[in-house]
C-alpha cells in the first residue's frame, strides 16, 4: 500500500490550524466586556476557538490532501484499496473527542460556578416585563419604581428578581454576558456583578410579539455616590399589574427610537458614558 | 358528472372538501345553539366554526380522494377489491395526481412537493433579507415580519427537510433492500397525500384575520395560546404533518426490518437504511410529543384549558419541554437520512467501502439514544430547573462524538479510494463535510452553558442552524438528488449547470451565515424586524449573499426541469454503484424486480475483484461470492 505521509500532514494541520486560531482570537467576538462574568466567558469562547481551529484544520487538511492525492480524471474506471476500517484508528477518534468535549464540559462547570456565586450582600433589583416595556423596582427602596431606564453600582453584585406580566420575555445585556427570560407565573433570577461604569442596553431576546425589536431599556452603571442619589430620588411604588397597554408601550418605544434615530447600538453610547464618568 | 362523483378521484375530493367542511361547521353551530351560545364565536383566538371545519374538510378531501375506500370495505364486511396493480406506476404526468401506491410514485410526489415548498419558504426568506438590508422599516411592518419568519421557518422544516428525505427514501430505500413496495403501499400513499394538505392549511393561515401564525416555528406559550387565528392554523397543520411523518417512519420501520431481500442481514444494509431506520425510530418515539403540545396549544384557545395560562394556574415552561422533547431529536430526523446519503454518494465516488462501517451504523444508533436526552439544551436561558444544566450540557457535548465519528470516516473513505469529483452529487457531499463542520462547532459551543447564556436567542444561533439546515440538511438533500436522479427519471443532468448551482450554493451559504456569528455575538437579538444601525453594513453583505444563494436555485429548477423532460438518457447504473437500486434499469421496472434478488455480500465491496453485493434473480444462481476481509491502514510513517 502506497504511504501517506501522515506525520507531515499533522505538522500541516497543526500549523494551519495554529495559524486559524491566531488569527480568529484576534477578532473580538463578543465585543466590549462590562461584567466581572465576562472575562471568564470570552476566555472559554477564546479556547473553544482554539479546540475548534484546529479541528476545522485537520478537516480541510485531511480532506483537501485526499482530494489532491486521490482524485481521477473521469475515465478511470479503477476503484480504491479495499480498506475496510482500523479499529484502532477509530478508537482513536472516539476517544480523543469524548476527552476533549468532557473538558469541555468541565470547563464550562467550572465557569459556571464562578459566575453564578452569590456575594454576601448583593442589591436585589426586580424586573417587571410586559409587552413592550421594562420596569424597575427596588427592594431595598420601599420597591419605589423606574421605567424604561435601571440604575446600577458599579462593582456591587447585582441579583435581578425577574417577573414577566403578559408573555415571555427574556433579558440580555450583551457586554454582561448575562441572559435570562422572563417567565409568566414564576420569578427568574439572574446574577450579575457589573465592573464598567457606562451606558448599555437592555435587549428583549424572546419574541414577544409586534414590537419584539425595539423592546429595549437603558442601563446605567455609575459610582456608589451617584446611585445612591439616583435611587433616592426614585417617587413611586411599582404599580400592580400592567400600567401601560402594548400599543401604548410600542408607541413610547418608537418615540424612544425617533428621537435616538434608530433603535440605537448595544454598546456603550460614548457621550452618556463620558457624562457619567465625569460627574 | 354524477359518475365523476361516485368514482374516487379530484370531483369526489372536492365535493369530501365540501361536505366535510359543512359538517364541521355544522356541528359548531348547532352545538352551540343547543348550548344556548351565539352562533358564531370571533374573539381573537378563538373560532371554532374555522377550526373545527379545518380538520373535518381534509377528511372529507381524503375519503373523496378514495384514500380510505379499500379500508372502508374492509371495516364493512364488504369483499375488498384486491389490488390489480393496474394503477401502479406513471405514464402520462397526471397520474402523479392520483392516490396512487406505487412507491416509486410516491417518491416523485413527495420531492416535488416538497421542492415546491421550498421554493415558497425561500421565497419568505427573500422577503426577510430585503426587509433585514437596511435598519429600519422598509417593506413590511413588524407584524408581517414576524409571520413572514415564522412561515419560513415551519415550511422550511415541516414541509421541505423533514419530507424531502422520507421522499427520497421511499423511492430508493425498497429498492436498495431488494423489496418490490413498501410494507404498507396505501399508508404509504395516505402519508404522502397529507402534506399537500398540511401545506394548504399553513399558506391559509396568510388569508386568517390578523394574519398568518407569528409566534415563530417554535409557538412558544402563552406568545401562542393569545395569538390571532393563524397560529391555530399551525397547530392544526403541525398534526397533518406530524401524522404523515409517524405513518412513514412506522412504515419504514416494517418494511426495513421484513422485507430485505435474503442475504441482507443488518451488517449488509446499506447506510442509507440503517440511517432510515435510525430516523424512524426517532420519529415514532418523538413526533407525538409536538402533536400533543400543539393540541395543547389548540385546547387553550378554543377552549380555555389554561394548560399554559399562568394566570389559572398553568406552567408555561412545561410547553418547552414538551416542545423541545420532540424539536430537539426533530434536528436528528433532518440530518440522519442525509448522513445516509453522503455515506452512499462518497463510497460510490471514491470507489471504496466505507471506512470502519460498523461503527457508522453504531453511531446512529447512538445519536438516536443521545438524542432524546439533551432537549434542554435549548432551556438554559429559560429559567428552567438549573441543576438540570450540567447533566444536559454533558450529554449535548457528548453527542458531538458520534457526530465526529461520521465525519470522520467519510475522510477514511477518501483515502486510498479513486475520487471521481466530476459529479455534482460528489461536490455537495465534499462540501457538505467542511459546512456542516463548522455548523457542529457551533453546535458544540452553544452545548457549552456558560457560552449559550449569552449566545442563546441571538444571531449565533441563527447562524448554526443554517449551517447544519442549510450546509448539512439541504446540501445532502442536494447530493441525494443529483445522485439519484438518473435512477428516478432514467435521464441525466447537466453537470455544468450542477457545478454552478453548487458554488454559487457554496459561496451563498457561506457568506450569508458566516457574518450572522459575529453580529450575534456583538448584539444582534434573533427575531427582529429591526435592529441597531450598527449591524447595518453586515446584513447589507448578508442579504447580498442570500441573493446569490437564492438565485442558485434558480439554476437547479432549470437544470432539473430541462433534464428530467431532455436530459440524455441515463443508462441502469452511471456511477457504477454496488448496491441494488443501481443494478435494475432506470427507471426502475414497475415492480423493481422480476425475482427478487440475493444479497451476497457487503453494500461497498469496490476493489475487491469479484465481489458483489447482490445477485439479480436472472443471473446464475450458483454465482458465489469471496467474504472480503478487513483489512488496515498503515500506521503513520
Ligand atoms: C454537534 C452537534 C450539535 C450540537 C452540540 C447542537 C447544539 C445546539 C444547541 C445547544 C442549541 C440551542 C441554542 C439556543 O437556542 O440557545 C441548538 C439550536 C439548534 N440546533 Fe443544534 N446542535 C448540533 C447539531 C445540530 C444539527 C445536526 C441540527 C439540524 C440539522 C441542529 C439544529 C438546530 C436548530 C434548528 C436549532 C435552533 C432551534 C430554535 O431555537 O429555533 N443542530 N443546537
Ligand atoms: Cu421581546
Ligand atoms: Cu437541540
Amino acid at each position: 500500500m502506497p504511504k501517506v505521509p501522515y506525520l507531515r500532514l499533522a505538522i500541516v494541520s497543526l500549523a494551519i490550524g495554529a495559524v486559524i486560531a491566531v488569527l480568529m482570537i484576534q477578532i473580538d467576538w463578543n465585543g466590549e466586556a462590562g461584567s466581572t462574568a465576562a472575562g471568564p466567558i470570552d476566555a472559554l469562547l477564546d479556547w473553544m476557538i482554539i479546540i475548534s481551529s484546529f479541528v476545522f484544520a485537520i478537516v480541510c487538511v485531511f480532506l483537501g490532501y485526499a482530494l489532491y492525492r486521490w482524485r481521477v480524471k473521469p475515465g478511470d474506471e479503477s476503484d480504491g484499496l479495499p480498506i475496510h476500517g482500523n479499529t484502532k484508528l477509530e478508537l482513536t477518534w472516539t476517544i480523543i473527542p469524548t476527552v476533549i468535549v468532557l473538558f469541555a464540559a468541565g470547563y464550562s462547570w467550572a465557569v459556571l460556578d464562578d459566575i453564578e456565586e452569590v456575594d454576601s450582600d448583593p442589591l436585589i433589583v426586580n424586573v417587571y416585563s410586559q409587552q413592550f416595556a421594562w420596569t424597575f423596582g427596588y427592594p431595598t427602596e420601599g420597591n419605589k419604581w423606574s421605567e424604561g431606564e435601571f440604575h446600577v453600582p458599579v462593582g456591587q453584585q447585582v441579583i435581578f428578581k425577574m417577573n414577566a406580566q403578559d408573555v415571555l420575555h427574556s433579558f440580555w445585556v450583551p457586554e454582561w454576558r448575562i441572559k435570562k427570560d422572563n417567565v409568566p407565573g414564576i420569578t427568574t433570577d439572574a446574577v450579575v456583578t457589573p465592573d464598567r461604569v457606562g451606558t448599555f442596553q437592555l435587549i428583549c431576546t424572546e419574541l414577544c410579539g409586534a414590537g419584539h425589536s425595539v423592546m429595549r431599556a437603558k442601563v446605567v452603571v455609575e459610582p456608589r455616590k451617584k446611585f445612591n442619589r439616583w435611587v433616592k430620588g426614585l417617587e413611586e411604588e411599582v404599580p400592580q399589574g400592567l400600567y401601560l397597554t402594548a400599543d401604548q408601550a410600542l408607541e413610547i418605544q418608537r418615540q424612544i427610537q425617533k428621537a435616538e434615530g434608530g433603535i440605537g447600538g448595544s454598546g456603550v453610547d460614548e457621550t452618556t458614558r463620558d457624562n457619567v464618568t465625569q460627574s | 358528472m354524477a359518475h365523476a362523483l361516485r368514482e374516487p378521484g379530484w370531483y369526489r375530493a372536492a365535493l369530501g372538501t365540501l361536505i366535510g367542511a359543512a359538517f364541521g361547521f355544522g356541528l359548531v353551530v348547532i352545538l352551540r345553539l343547543v348550548s344556548g351560545l351565539d352562533a358564531f364565536q370571533t374573539e381573537q383566538t378563538g373560532y371554532p366554526q374555522v377550526i373545527v371545519p379545518l380538520i373535518t374538510a381534509p377528511f372529507g378531501f381524503l375519503i373523496g380522494f378514495g384514500a380510505f375506500s379499500y379500508w372502508f370495505r374492509w371495516a364493512a364486511g364488504k369483499p375488498t377489491v384486491p389490488d390489480d396493480h393496474s394503477g401502479h406506476g406513471a405514464t402520462r404526468w397526471q397520474d402523479y395526481f392520483t392516490f396512487n401506491t406505487d412507491h416509486k410514485v410516491i417518491g416523485i410526489q413527495y420531492i416535488v412537493t416538497t421542492f415546491f415548498f421550498f421554493f415558497v419558504g425561500g421565497l419568505l426568506a427573500m422577503l426577510i433579507r430585503a426587509e433585514l438590508a437596511q435598519p429600519g422599516t422598509q417593506i413590511v411592518d413588524p407584524n408581517v415580519y414576524n409571520g413572514l419568519f415564522s412561515t419560513h421557518a415551519t415550511v422550511m422544516i415541516f414541509l421541505f427537510i423533514i419530507p424531502m428525505f422520507a421522499g427520497i427514501a421511499n423511492y430508493v430505500l425498497p429498492i436498495m433492500i431488494g423489496a418490490p413496495d413498501m410494507a404498507f403501499p396505501r399508508l404509504n400513499a395516505l402519508s404522502f397525500w397529507l402534506l399537500p394538505i398540511a401545506g394548504v392549511i399553513f399558506m391559509g393561515s396568510f388569508l386568517a384575520p390578523g394574519g398568518s401564525f407569528d409566534a415563530g416555528w417554535t409557538g412558544y406559550a402563552p406568545l401562542s395560546t393569545g395569538a390571532p387565528l393563524g397560529q391555530s392554523f399551525f397547530n392544526v397543520g403541525v398534526q397533518f404533518a406530524g401524522a404523515s411523518s409517524i405513518a412513514t417512519s412506522v412504515n419504514f420501520l416494517v418494511t426495513i426490518i421484513t422485507m430485505r431481500a435474503p442475504g441482507m442481514n443488518l451488517w449488509r444494509m446499506p447506510l442509507l437504511v440503517w440511517a432510515n431506520l435510525s430516523t424512524s425510530l426517532i420519529v415514532v418515539g418523538a413526533t407525538p410529543f409536538i402533536a400533543g403540545v400543539q393540541f395543547m396549544v389548540l385546547f387553550d384557545r378554543i377552549m380555555g384549558m389554561n394548560f399554559f395560562n399562568f394566570l389559572e394556574g398553568g406552567d408555561v415552561l412545561s410547553y418547552q419541554h414538551i416542545f423541545w422533547f420532540y424539536s430537539h431529536p426533530a434536528v436528528y430526523i433532518m440530518m440522519l437520512p442525509g448522513f445516509g446519503i453522503i455515506s452512499e454518494v462518497i463510497a460510490t465516488n471514491a470507489r471504496k467501502p466505507i471506512f470502519g462501517y460498523r461503527l457508522m451504523a453504531l453511531a446512529l444508533l447512538g445519536i438516536v439514544v443521545l438524542s432524546y436526552s439533551v432537549w434542554a439544551h435549548h432551556m438554559f436561558v429559560a429559567g428552567m430547573f438549573s441543576w438540570l444544566r450540567v447533566p444536559i450540557m454533558i450529554t449535548t457535548l457528548l453527542i458531538a462524538v458520534p457526530t465526529g465519528i461520521k465525519v470522520f470516516s467519510w475522510l477514511g473513505t477518501l483515502f486510498y479510494g479513486k475520487i471521481h469529483t466530476y459529479s455534482t452529487a460528489m461536490l455537495f457531499a465534499l462540501g457538505f463535510i467542511v459546512t456542516f463542520t463548522v455548523g457542529g462547532i457551533s453546535g458544540v459551543m452553544l452545548g457549552m452553558v456558560p457560552l449559550d447564556i449569552h449566545m442563546s436567542d441571538t444571531y449565533f444561533v441563527v447562524a448554526h442552524i443554517h449551517f447544519v439546515l442549510f450546509g448539512g440538511s439541504v446540501f445532502t438533500i442536494f447530493a441525494g438528488i443529483y445522485y439519484w436522479f438518473p435512477k428516478m427519471t432514467g435521464r441525466m443532468y447537466d453537470e455544468r449547470l450542477g457545478r454552478i448551482h453548487f458554488w454559487g450554493t457554496m459561496i451563498g451559504t457561506w457568506g450569508t451565515f458566516i457574518p450572522q456569528h459575529w453580529i450575534g455575538l456583538e448584539g444582534m437579538p434573533r427575531r427582529v424586524a429591526d435592529y441597531a444601525s450598527q449591524f447595518g453594513e453586515w446584513n447589507l453583505v448578508i442579504s447580498f449573499f442570500s441573493l446569490i444563494l437564492g438565485l442558485a436555485q434558480l439554476v437547479f429548477l432549470y437544470n432539473m426541469v430541462v433534464s428530467w423532460k431532455y436530459g440524455p438518457k441515463a443508462s441502469g447504473n452511471p456511477w457504477r454503484s454496488k448496491t441494488i437500486e443501481w443494478l435494475v434499469s432506470s427507471p426502475p421496472p414497475t415492480f423493481n424486480f422480476d425475482e427478487i434478488p440475493r444479497v451476497v455480500g457487503g453494500p461497498y465491496e469496490y476493489g475487491t475483484p469479484g465481489a458483489r453485493h447482490a445477485i439479480m434473480g436472472d443471473e446464475d444462481a450458483e454465482a458465489t461470492v469471496p467474504e472480503p476481509k478487513p483489512s488496515s491502514v498503515p500506521a503513520a510513517t
